[in-house]
């Protein structure tokens, strides 16, 4: 019982620092859209770095990647260093800068409004917001599932799984409701750093028990020496890079990362963050995922349904330490999930509400009525993870699939001013419905000429049907763009920063 | 050194750092060094390397490409 009220004492611990950063975020506010959703556009270096880095953070650092370098080996180190080390930083500077420059001269606060503008369009700005929700709700949803599991986890089911989900809902909501970005971005950066303490010292008092690295891979030499060898079955060329790629293009198309390219103070800022990018990348994922590979050296057995981290630790290192780390894993869940409820709300009240709603709504307004948005889109995610529908999860799994269908049509929209409306709007409907129908259509093989043929498989030989979406997309829109005229409503001037 | 030179030479940079953050040349290689796997070594230093090319771009031609005149 002891050791139950120390570990919850370190969670709730946490959430209550947390919540202070965000009052005296609030303090700073004002009332007015722009600074609640862009905190005025003016976040420094180390908190756009963090509040980027921390967002893009799920679970999946401290859960998902270790199990996975537990039962297959370390080579996800690699994916996330192609993935968001090197090809993320450099769409921040191709997608990031130039929306970046794009907004600081038109004032727009969300992806969808920009397209909107530029095309002359409510309704591609309507669809764009729409899209971005529709797979944005599950991953949400996919948070809150994973912070229920880690609390009827760590209090061996004194809280159960959907007491724990609702504390967390209504904390993110008290929490965004509050602060808004200036209040996430700072305690993404608290959060940030705390992962990174956490996984370091995690390191370090697991090696210090087995003789340091050298012991640590001498142990998994013996049980599993195949995990040395680069690459393996499960990670083909074709996977490493699918994965890579689909996952970083869908990146900077969610919400929560898109509406960053418009939050720093100075492009001196993006600059650094962009430098910065692999480094921190490794300096987290190097750590994170070998003491899951290291773990399966160890004979560390892992309950079904457990995850490999925590159970090492308990192993090696105090309760309190483990505590710790799972307030970690929280932190991560939160400072994604923060983000998210805050863009969805911004994509929902400014591109779906005031413009097909009511136009007249004012700041001021819009900026309470969106912390009414994140409530409702917050409690929705809630209940419908209560139920932990299996097709949701498989939703949640193939969202940046979905994210990454919009980057290309996005990406040729802000370099080429040929594109037109009719281009966009065929690449962005082109590719989601053939992505689409891979994800939702069940896999039929049918005989072509002797030859079984899969159709609507997720994976062709390996490859990620994602990929031919994303090329699927560019084509329809620099064709559909050529063979059609702008409409006299389209503004190819707006993407175009330089010749001040 | 003309502009489109210096153009290409960025495309091919960033493509190299790109395909070359997996070490494709030490597939299915066992070794280790210093209780790491070499190619776990490898991908360690071009991160580096990676992070002092993105600085180096942020300092020359950062700007260039976005018709942004550097003030």
């Amino acid at each position: 019982m002891a050791e139950l009220s120390l570990q919850l004492g370190i969670v709730v611990g946490y959430l209550v620092l947390a919540l202070g950063i965000g009052l005296v975020a609030y303090r700073l506010t004002e009332n007015v859209a722009e600074d609640y959703y862009l905190a005025n556009r003016s976040i420094g270096t180390l908190v756009l770095l963090f509040t980027t880095f921390a967002t893009l953070l799920s679970a999946f650092t401290f859960f998902g990647g270790p199990n996975l370098a537990y039962a297959q080996g370390p080579e996800w180190i690699l994916v996330m260093g192609v993935m968001d080390g090197i090809l993320f930083a450099i769409l921040w500077y191709l997608i990031g800068y130039k929306q970046w420059l794009v907004g600081q001269r038109q004032g727009y606060v969300t992806l969808s409004e920009m397209l909107g503008d530029r095309f002359g369009s409510t309704r591609l700005r309507g669809l764009v917001a729409g899209i971005s929700l529709f797979w944005l709700f599950p991953y949400v949803m996919l948070q809150q599932m994973g912070a229920g599991e880690a609390l009827a986890g760590l209090t061996g089911g004194v809280i159960p799984y959907w007491a724990g989900a609702a504390l967390i809902t209504a904390f993110m909501i008290l929490y965004v409701v509050i602060a808004g970005m200036r209040g996430v971005a700072w305690t993404d950066t608290i959060q940030g750093l705390f992962m990174l303490s956490v996984v370091w010292i995690a390191v370090a008092w697991v090696l210090s028990a087995v003789g340091g690295p050298s012991g640590a891979t001498a142990a998994l030499q013996s049980t599993n020496p195949e995990f040395l060898a680069l690459g393996s079955d499960f990670y083909t060329p074709a996977y490493i890079i699918s994965t890579a790629v689909v996952i970083a293009f869908g990146v900077t198309m969610f919400p929560q990362i898109n509406q960053r390219f418009f939050v720093a103070g100075s492009d001196r800022v993006l600059k650094r963050s962009f430098a910065l990018w692999p480094v921190l990348v490794v300096l987290l994922f190097v750590p994170a995922f070998l003491l899951g590979t290291w773990a399966a050296g160890l004979g560390i057995e892992v309950p079904e349904g457990s995850n490999v981290l925590p159970v090492l630790l308990s192993e090696y290192t105090p309760v309190w330490f483990a505590a710790l780390v799972i307030a970690g894993a929280l932190a991560a869940m939160m400072s994604s999930s923060d983000s998210m409820l805050l863009s969805g709300s911004s994509y929902f009240i400014r591109d779906l509400y005031r413009p097909f709603v009511d136009p007249t709504l004012s700041e001021s307004r819009e900026a309470w009525l969106a912390r009414g948005g994140v409530a409702a889109f917050a409690t929705a995610t809630f209940v419908a993870s209560l139920s932990r529908p299996g097709t949701l999860i498989e939703i949640g799994s193939t969202a940046f699939g979905g994210f990454a269908q919009l980057t290309l049509p996005v990406m040729v929209a802000l370099y080429w001013q040929g594109t037109t409306r009719d281009g966009i709007v065929a690449g962005i409907a082109g590719s989601q419905l053939l992505y689409l129908s891979h994800v939702f259509v069940p896999s039929v093989t049918v005989d072509l000429a002797g030859t079984a043929v899969p159709l609507f498989a997720r994976t062709y030989g390996g490859w990620d049907i994602a990929l031919a979406g994303m090329v699927l997309g560019a084509l329809l829109t620099v064709g559909v763009s050529l063979l059609t005229t702008p409409a006299a409503d389209e503004d190819d001037s707006r993407f175009v920063v330089g010749a001040d | 050194m003309t502009a489109r030179i210096r153009t290409a030479l960025w495309v091919v940079t960033f493509t190299v750092l790109v395909v070359l953050a997996v070490p494709w040349f030490l597939w299915g290689d066992p070794r280790t060094a210093a209780g790491l796997p070499i190619w776990l070594w490898w991908h360690i230093g071009w991160m580096g390397l990676a992070s002092v090319v993105f600085y180096l771009f942020t300092r020359t031609d950062w700007d260039r490409y976005m018709g942004v005149t550097d003030g």
